[in-house]
């Protein structure tokens, strides 16, 4: 009975029963947005980390982010990291900023990626045309299909200049995105050497390796003594320093956070205030309830059942229009993400917003005096 | 008939307001009710007796003065033990009804045995009895709206009767009731009390439900100023003269 009552009484009242749920829709829409975009932020930013073939990477001293190395790491600390006991191998890495010229005029930024396919450091992946063998070609660049008009080009065969030296599209992926909106082009080692006008021996990051058994923890501060001009860390580490960098010194991820806690907090006043409405408009039936001897316990149950239904209804509305905006930005260069785990916390969040809803309405019938049923 | 009081009060005082405004709407009122007796509480506006029924029904506290009901003592006890007490021992009727519009006739007997955790199938089949009992074994699934003054007030009385409570108030049932439905409502509570052994007090100023009376008591500014019994053996409902035991209070 107790969910057939709250039923009813969320029923009873289609107007309002509109507006509770328009309230939950708006926020369950608004928190998935941004908890999406902050999601899909974060696994663009820690992309490319995440798919290095490494257990541990060596940066230049500081380095904020995958994007932030510069060009500083040479031969001396390769050779001091395949000297360090535990180490199986070091693979170079190039990554920098870079300027890309349009072939019909006007330019843009690319961040620039060269490693060598042989060695496995980090590959291009999700490709949709073309190989990795086919980024070993001369002057071979594959980017990703999403940036070819903001690259100003159509497609494999175009070239264009790319810092100091032309290249020619032989590769297109499909999902590689970039946070800072600069797209990641991938080439070989010596090329990105060259178009960069690096000597030979430089490189942005060291990906170690390490030998069978050799322990992560004690190789990681080995190397650190051994480097003492650079920082060694797991990709876990990197992942987070490029986080922090680009989501919390730059305020973005804060903007994102603050929207969703910010869409909470509406959705919860907003079902708050209709709770409230709803149960002060019934409040003689629960005083009814109260008289006829039922627990104060049970008349909060319905209030809860109240607000859980409205959650569920509330949830249910609000997750297929944000899986809608989900499918429309697939495409986008700041596509939304959503998993298994955020679809599920933004249910719990749902239901507790509805349950700290409830709070006003609860606190509303505690205070019942039974005795005013004699009085209508 | 058993003599054994299901209810008893004594000497109950109940203060309203505070300073000045502090009103005595009840004053030292001791009142006994037994199995299968319908009493009427009957007395002017304002004369305390709505106060009085909610004191007697456990809804309100008094401010001095001992209640017992059935074995349980219920001087001192919490809001919730009161609660506890109304779910054991009473049913209510209220004046006006009191039905919850969003649940049809069956659910509002229904969720009386819910509160009482009676639940599932043994609910449903009670409360279809005693909407039956009642007269309304063909309304079962109507909502109040679509029922009459009569019906609602009927599905009060099964809703009330459904826990097989020992002991059932009822504030002004015909208040809101024409001619037809009052004598029928009144005639039902005379039923239930003689025929399932039940104690009924029912409060009221409604002259035409006198007759069904066993029992007249009557309040005046928060006393009680006299008690009338039927005679024994005349079950008349028409009966209007009542043995008078007036016993004024100083």
């Amino acid at each position: 009975m107790v969910f057939t009552l709250a039923l009813r009484n969320l029923l009873h009242d289609r107007v309002r029963l509109a507006v509770t749920l328009i309230g939950i829709l708006f926020s369950i829409v608004l928190v998935a947005v941004q908890l999406g975009l902050y999601l899909g932020s974060s696994r663009m930013i820690t992309a490319n980390i995440a798919r290095s073939n490494a257990d541990l990477i060596v940066t230049t001293f500081g380095a904020k982010s995958f994007e932030d190395g510069g060009l500083l790491l040479g031969d001396r600390e390769r050779h001091q990291a395949l000297a360090t006991p535990g180490v199986e191998s070091v693979v170079p890495l190039v990554v920098a900023f870079a300027e890309w010229r349009k072939p019909e005029g006007g330019s843009s930024r690319v961040v620039l990626i060269g490693s060598d396919a042989d060695d496995q450091g980090l590959l291009p992946w999700g490709l949709i045309q073309g190989s990795v063998e086919d980024i070993k070609a001369p002057d071979a660049i594959a980017v990703d299909s999403t940036y070819l008009s903001e690259l100003g080009v159509n497609g494999i065969g175009d070239t264009a200049q790319a810092a100091g030296g032309r290249v020619k599209i032989r590769a297109l992926t499909e999902g590689i995105r970039s946070f800072t909106q600069s797209p990641y082009a991938y080439t070989t080692l010596n090329r990105a050497r060259q178009l960069l006008g690096a000597d030979d021996d430089k490189s942005t990051f060291l990906l170690v390796k390490l030998a069978p058994g050799a322990n992560i923890t004690e190789v990681q501060k080995d190397l650190g003594h051994r480097l003492d001009s650079a920082d060694v860390l797991t990709k876990d580490e990197f992942e987070s320093r490029s986080l922090k960098q680009w989501l919390f010194r730059t305020g973005a991820g804060l903007a994102l956070i603050g929207g969703a806690i910010l869409g909470s907090l509406v959705g919860t006043v907003i079902v708050a205030q209709t709770l409230y409405s709803s149960t002060k408009d019934h409040i003689h039936e629960f005083a009814t309830l109260r008289a006829l001897g039922s627990s104060r316990g049970y008349i909060y149950k319905v209030i809860l059942a109240q607000a859980g239904l409205s959650a569920i209804m509330g949830y249910v509305l609000g997750m297929a229009i944000a899986l809608l905006i989900l499918y429309l930005s697939r495409n986008s260069s700041l596509p939304l993400v959503m998993t298994p785990g955020l679809a599920f916390w933004l249910f719990a969040l749902t239901l507790f917003m509805c349950a700290i809803s409830a709070l006003s309405a609860i606190v509303k019938v505690t205070k019942i005096d039974p005795a005013t049923v004699f009085a209508r | 008939m058993t003599t054994t009081p299901v209810m008893q009060a004594d000497n109950i005082v109940k203060e309203l307001g505070a300073g000045a405004g502090l009103v005595v709407a009840v004053k030292g009122v001791s009142l006994e009710l037994v199995p299968g007796e319908l009493t009427l509480l009957m007395g002017p506006s304002g004369s305390g007796k709505t106060t009085l029924l909610s004191i007697l029904g456990c809804i309100m506290k008094p401010t001095s003065g001992s209640i017992r009901i059935a074995d349980t003592k219920i001087d001192g006890l919490s809001a919730e033990e009161l609660a506890k007490v109304r779910r054991d021992h009473l049913g209510f009727i209220f004046q006006s009804y009191n039905l919850f519009p969003t649940l049809n006739a069956i659910e509002n007997v229904r969720i009386a045995l819910d509160v009482r955790g009676v639940k599932g199938f043994a609910a449903t089949s009670r409360s279809e009895e005693v909407l039956r009992e009642v007269g309304l074994g063909h309304r079962l699934t109507n909502y109040p709206r679509n029922l009459s003054g009569g019906e609602q007030q009927r599905v009060a009385v099964a809703r009330a009767i459904a826990s097989s409570p020992s002991i059932v108030l009822a504030d002004e049932p015909t208040a809101a009731l024409d001619s037809e439905n009052g004598h029928a409502v009144m005639a039902l509570l005379s039923r239930i009390a003689k025929e399932q052994h039940r104690s009924v007090l029912a409060v009221t100023h409604d002259p035409r439900t006198l007759g069904y009376a066993d029992r007249v008591v009557r309040i005046e500014d928060g006393r009680i100023v006299g008690e009338e019994r039927r005679p024994e053996g005349i079950d008349s409902p028409e009966i209007t003269d009542l043995t008078k035991r007036r016993k004024l209070h100083a």
